[in-house]
């Protein structure tokens, strides 16, 4: 039962075509098969949002179905995005704000923020945090996420922000 | 205070400022590299065959099935990886009497917790491994379960290391003043039981390693995902007997540590004697369910404790007796035994009290091993005595920002030396109480709170005071014989085309290391801190020095750099001077370029300099030795530890009817002493203080009675997520230590050492009105209505 | 955390993917969403020899109404319920429900049908179809058949269900001019599965309630209605002493789990106050106007 079956999908834009066990995660294959490590994954259960990937445009848990699913789809991942500028905004954002400190759940936030912009261009920091319900970060305490999100929604609506420039010694006194 | 320092107008300045991290590009590009991400050539993966039981006696092991699988490299039990592995003990010498079991990478004889490794199964793939692991048989005999703290100190009870003769591995009393007085001549006294529960670290990447053992040159590469690579250069040469020298450990991208990250683990230890045995690279990746099962946890104890004070409200004494348990063994080499040693002298910290005593007891018991994790028994201390200087207060009609007033130590009474015999050099106190008073406009929220009480709406305020240990010396680990180093390392050198490069001992794990550091190496030596680049984590490269554990990063890593590169300063101006036919006294640096120190006119290039220095060194005087590479290294000399202190502030709303808490607002006032860069300070405060409400209201690891851990998934243990945690407004008080030149103290726990505290004082005056009251975290819906009398 | 092996069979066919299943001799499972089937695979607690996706089968997919009733395709996602004009003002339960099942990514994947097949007796939709009094669906290879929600949800993850059928579609009663409903949960975290949660769905002649329907999840091994207090309350206006007979008649109806973190008299308890919020709630002649969607 551990033979291979073929599949073909478009990944980043790119034809990919590989055989696969049935058994190996979408993540696994993207990861291991794919070499792209960007993808991260924490729980391998759906409870902590580091293996986001878009499917077909929408944003799904790579450790929730195997890659034999996608076969026929399109898989991008924050590789695909990041080169070609889908999320420089959201990351420049993120950058400024210091939205993440080890970085390990940053691919995943990225895809929901985008996601998000994508459905509710003018969110609000409540629908911002819900939307991010799924997203687990164990560093930052969410809250530089949430601003980054939010002035991303600020300027993409054309109400440019100066952006959260590095403060002369920030709140210190 | 410094005055050279903290001067934004001047040219490459940059100590002060929120800059931004510029390695976090790379992460947000999903290009980091992490251990979970690595593949070497040839490499094989490892998974564990655990133990379902909590305590049993092992009788057999069958691995012929598992080992005769297609795939299938090796199939390892804990007698095989005995022949290479020495075992190890974790006790430390200046915790007098304290008492633990050696441990082996794998179980031999028996089982001491559920969930314990006892065979190691590698493979081509990790599927296989798991596939060959479910082949594996072990045929146990059931032993009586320890888990709990009482039960396990009785006559009688089931004996988890029958060496040892008891379940009690260590008893501490600390005793100050005389406390038998003190209370009786208090006019209050209160009481209280207070229970925390386990919680762990919960890193987003799990616990990963790399082994890879060359035998042809006897040479270890282990890519490990760990807080401190020269640790574990130590051990793993000593334990597997392979020269220092040949034993490389690289910290790659980490993906958070907390604390969790610097213990060895039976499973790492494994892996190393894996790749010896297959001679193959060995990859072992924890999953979560792992994570849970063999991740140290951290808290669990229970402490009984009384205050006393006279009627206007000074306290007049303390006592407190900690009950911990931390797992079958303690922890090393660091010991399970500091969080209860941290707890019983971190005790009344913030307050002028003389008279003390503290108990503590550290019990075995059939669970995984506690060990240090962020703010390491901070959280503890901190709320029992918050929660009792509140009753104190509540008894005698103060409000919670009076009752301190009285009681906190106090600007003209510095240095202080608290009753358990912690030196402070300077805390400021009144100040960041004040400053909490007034952002959290504490009248406003007082009266809002009473106009909601009328129609029914619970709110509370809680505040809570902390002190924190930061900078350790080798007063910490080294005095007690463990091979923990208390100094850190710096090598700074100019390149030849001028830019700078800087290797560090203390590594990066998000919090912000290579920033600071090269805001510090920019500003000493006068250049654009984009040109300089910062290396850490590889014991092949960077310099000796203990790294990243205890608040000691920006304190000691950023003390080392910043001599490191005033003394390379001097060498470029030495040979700059030379060239120029000048003093040194007389030029400067400033944006790379060698100036007249008084008119700020440019003279030569750095990157001039450096050229001539690595390439035309003819041209220059034969007494000129150009050194333009720096080695420094530096460990803390005067305070054993600094201290840094603060004050937090939390503002709930209890319903009353559910038990459900919703965090309202979060301040936090703190004084980490100099700030090198305030937006990354405020982001390890916010993370946090937001891992300090999760343990208040929601984590925990839940064990039944056959010890088993029922929640150990993602899904079942509760982390704190974006949707319940509030923003956390945060202010800074500046304390420099005058103990360094840099003065900057720790501030990566002060968020954690006093949120859970603040979070239970708030909820208790919620609830006050109804005659309720809660010593537990965390604090559960059930745990909040039954107090409350409703079910 | 790897499954074990599997062979995976993909079809857009219904007819191919019941026989796939036939030929698998009880060896089969099928695969829609993979929300729920994916971790468990992964975490070994289920090993089946054979997936059959049923994903991509057209004749299970859209939503639809004919005279007075919605047809939702059983791979509808979780996410449509958010977005379906047809649902927002056909089967406004579910709409209500949709925010509090798990988060968003999940209900990208999730289908309708997979989480009343799963039947998982702490899910938002299984309980809600009992409260619209809906009807399933199913095909097998003997042919089509439907049985209500009503007497579906057997045991714990034991539905009417037999192996090998298909769950096609779910059919509900349009809301009318006269009804209201209203859900809400008691959850520790956003998305998580809730401590007690209920929805209610009730037609009312002026403020008296004509009929009620009222059930709940996470109260007992199956999703639960409450009947002894839909008759508390049937036939009166929704008074204080109405909802207070409704709160206690629950004891009757409901039999939560008891263990150490949640008791039994705990998810009592809860229960009635979240009963005793809802029915405050549908008083409100407006209920129905308020955006109670958060
Ligand atoms: C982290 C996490 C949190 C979650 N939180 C919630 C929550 O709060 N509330 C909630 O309700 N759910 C929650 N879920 C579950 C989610 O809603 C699932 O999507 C749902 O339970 C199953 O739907 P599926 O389409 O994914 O089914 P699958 O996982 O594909 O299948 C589930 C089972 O149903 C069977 N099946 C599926 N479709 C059919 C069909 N048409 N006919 C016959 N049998 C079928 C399958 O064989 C399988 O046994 C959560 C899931 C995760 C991972
Ligand atoms: S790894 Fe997929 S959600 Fe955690
Ligand atoms: S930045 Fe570390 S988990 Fe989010």
């Amino acid at each position: 039962m551990n033979e291979r079956v073929p599949i073909e999908l478009e990944v980043n834009g790119e034809a990919v075509a590989k055989y696969v066990e049935p058994r190996l995660s979408l993540a696994d294959f993207l990861r291991e098969e794919l070499e792209l490590t960007g993808t991260h994954q924490g729980c391998e259960m759906g409870a902590c949002g580091a293996c986001l990937v878009l499917l077909n445009g929408k944003a799904v848990h790579s450790c929730l179905m195997f890659a034999v699913q996608a076969h026929g789809d399109h898989v991008e991942t924050v590789e695909g995005l990041s080169q070609r500028k889908a999320i420089a905004d959201i990351q420049q954002a993120f950058h400024n704000n210091n939205a993440l400190q080890c970085g390990f759940c940053t691919a995943g936030m990225l895809v929901t923020a985008h996601e998000l912009l994508s459905r509710n261009t003018t969110p609000t920091r409540h629908e911002i945090r819900d939307g991010l319900s799924g997203n687990y970060c164990r560093c930052t305490g969410y809250q530089a996420i949430v601003d980054s999100i939010v002035s991303v929604a600020r300027s993409r609506a054309g109400n440019v922000d100066t952006p959260a420039s590095p403060g002369e010694r920030g709140t210190a006194s | 205070m410094n005055n050279a320092l903290g001067k934004l107008d001047r040219p490459n300045s940059y100590i002060g400022r929120s800059v931004t991290r510029p390695n976090a590009k790379r992460l947000l590009a999903g290009k980091g590299r992490y251990v979970t991400d690595m593949k070497l050539p040839r490499m094989l993966h490892a998974a564990f065959v655990r133990s379902p039981y909590a305590h049993a006696k092992i009788m057999s092991i069958d691995i012929s099935a598992a080992a005769a699988m297609p795939g299938v490299h090796l199939v390892a039990t804990g007698a095989d990886l005995a022949k290479l592995c020495k075992p190890w003990v974790g006790t430390l010498d200046h915790f007098r009497g304290m008492k633990s079991s050696p441990q082996l990478p794998l179980a031999i004889d028996k089982v001491v917790w559920a969930g314990q490794a006892v065979v190691a199964v590698v493979a081509q793939s990790r599927a296989l491994a798991e596939d060959a692991a479910e082949l594996v048989e072990v045929a146990y005999e059931e032993l009586g379960v320890v888990t709990d703290i009482d039960l396990a100190r009785q006559e009688g009870s089931e004996i988890i290391n029958p060496d040892l003769g008891t379940n009690l591995s260590f008893t501490l009393k600390v005793e100050s003043g005389d406390v038998e007085a003190a209370f009786k001549d208090g006019a209050v006294e209160i009481e209280d039981v207070f229970h925390f529960g386990r919680h762990t670290a919960v890193t987003l990447e799990p616990r990963a390693i790399i082994a890879d053992y060359n035998s042809s040159e006897e040479q270890l590469t282990v890519h490990h995902a760990t807080q401190t690579p020269y640790q574990f250069q130590d051990l793993y040469s000593r334990y597997y007997g392979i020269a220092e020298s040949r034993v490389r450990v690289v910290a790659p991208d980490i993906g958070g540590s907390f604390g969790m990250k610097l213990h060895v683990y039976h499973e790492d230890m494994a892996v190393v004697g894996l790749s010896m045995l297959t001679g193959r690279p060995v990859k072992y990746v924890a999953d979560r369910m792992e994570s849970f099962l063999s991740d140290i946890h951290a808290r669990d104890h229970r402490v009984t404790s009384s205050m006393t004070a006279d009627a206007s409200g000074n306290i007049l004494g303390m006592k407190v007796d900690d009950v911990t348990a931390i797992g079958a063994f303690s922890s090393f080499p660091r010991t399970s035994v500091v969080e209860g040693n941290q707890v019983v002298r971190l005790m009344g910290a913030p307050y002028r009290f003389r008279n003390y005593r503290g108990d503590l007891s550290v019990v075995f018991q059939n669970k995984v091993q506690t060990s240090q994790y962020r703010a390491v028994g901070h959280p503890i201390a901190c709320s029992v005595t918050e929660s009792l200087i509140d009753g104190i207060g509540r008894r005698l009609g103060l409000d919670p920002f009076e009752i301190r007033r009285r009681n906190i130590i106090t600007q003209d009474m510095y240095p202080y030396t608290s009753p358990t015999g912690y030196k402070f050099e300077r805390l400021s106190h009144e100040v960041c109480l004040d400053k909490l008073h007034a952002e959290m406009d504490y009248p406003r929220l007082l009266k809002q709170q009473e106009e909601l009480r009328a129609k029914g709406v619970y709110r509370g305020i809680g505040i809570a005071m902390f002190v924190e240990i930061t900078n350790p010396s080798p007063a910490f680990y080294g005095v007690g014989g463990a091979r923990i180093s208390s100094q850190d390392g710096a090598i700074v050198k100019i390149t030849p085309s001028g830019e700078v490069q800087c290797l560090v001992s203390i590594g990066e794990h998000g919090q912000g290391t290579e920033t600071i550091i090269g805001q510090i190496v920019a500003e000493n030596l006068g250049v654009d801190r984009e040109t300089v680049r910062v290396i850490t984590g590889d014991t092949d490269v960077t310099p000796y020095g203990g790294a990243n554990w205890a608040c000691r990063g920006a304190g000691i890593g950023g003390e080392t750099a910043f001599q490191a590169a005033k003394k390379l300063k001097q060498n470029v101006l030495a040979v700059a001077a030379a060239i120029l036919q000048a003093k040194p006294s007389d030029l400067d640096i400033q944006n790379a370029q060698i100036v007249d120190a008084g008119t700020g006119n440019i003279r030569i290039a750095l990157s001039e300099v450096a050229r001539i220095s690595y390439f035309r060194s003819d041209t220059l005087p034969d007494d000129v030795s150009p050194q333009l590479t720096v080695a420094h290294h530096y460990s803390p000399k005067g305070y054993p530890f600094a201290f840094t202190n603060g004050v937090q502030g939390c503002h709930v709303e209890v319903d009353v009817e559910t038990g459900f808490v919703r965090l309202i607002d979060v301040w936090v006032v703190e004084d980490c002493g100099r700030i090198i860069n305030p937006m990354l300070v405020n982001e390890q405060v916010r993370g946090g203080a937001i891992q300090g409400l999760g343990a208040a209201l929601f984590e925990e690891c839940r064990y039944g009675e056959t010890g088993q851990l029922e929640n150990g998934s993602l899904a079942d243990y509760l982390v704190p997520m974006a949707y319940e945690m509030p923003d956390i407004k945060i202010f800074h008080v500046e304390t420099p230590t005058r103990d360094t030149e840099l003065g900057a103290k720790g501030c990566g726990e002060a968020g954690t050492a006093a949120a859970s505290a603040a979070a239970m004082n708030a909820v208790n005056d919620a609830i006050a009105p109804l005659g309720a009251h809660v010593s537990q975290i965390p604090m559960t819906p059930q745990r909040l209505l039954r107090a409350l009398g409703k079910v | 955390m790897k499954a074990r092996a599997f062979k995976y069979f993909r079809t857009q066919s219904l007819e191919d993917a019941l026989q796939a299943f036939d030929r698998a001799g009880g060896e089969g499972c099928y695969l829609a969403g993979g929300q729920s089937l994916v971790p468990s695979l992964s975490l070994r607690l289920q090993a089946p020899e054979l997936l059959i996706d049923i994903s991509r089968i057209e004749s299970l997919t859209g939503i639809s109404r004919s005279g007075n009733v919605l047809r939702v395709g059983a791979l509808t996602r979780h996410a449509e319920m958010l977005t379906s004009p047809e649902i927002a003002r056909h089967a406004p339960l579910l709409r209500r429900a949709a925010p509090f099942v798990a988060h968003p990514a999940i209900r990208n994947m999730g289908t309708f049908g997979g989480t009343i097949a799963l039947a998982d007796p702490s899910a938002e939709f299984p309980a809600m179809t009992l409260a619209m009094d809906a009807e399933f669906e199913i095909a097998s290879l003997a042919g089509t058949r439907t049985t209500k929600a009503d007497g579906f949800f057997r045991g714990l993850f034991e539905t009417g269900l037999q192996p090998g059928e298909i769950l096609t579609a779910i059919n509900i009663p349009c809301f009318g001019n006269a009804d209201r409903c209203v859900f809400d949960e008691l959850a520790r975290r956003r998305g998580d599965y809730a401590l007690v949660g209920a929805g209610v769905q009730g037609n009312f002649a002026q403020d008296l309630v004509s009929t009620i329907r009222i059930a709940f999840l996470s109260v007992g091994s199956t999703p639960l209605r409450a009947r002894h207090a839909e008759a508390a309350i049937t036939g009166r206006a929704l008074s204080a002493d109405a909802i207070s007979d409704a709160q206690a008649a629950l004891g009757d109806d409901l039999d939560p789990e008891d263990n150490e973190e949640t008791s039994a008299t705990m998810r009592m308890h809860l229960a009635r106050v979240l009963l005793g919020r809802l029915l405050g709630r549908l008083s409100q002649p407006d209920c129905m106007r308020q955006d109670e969607v958060t």
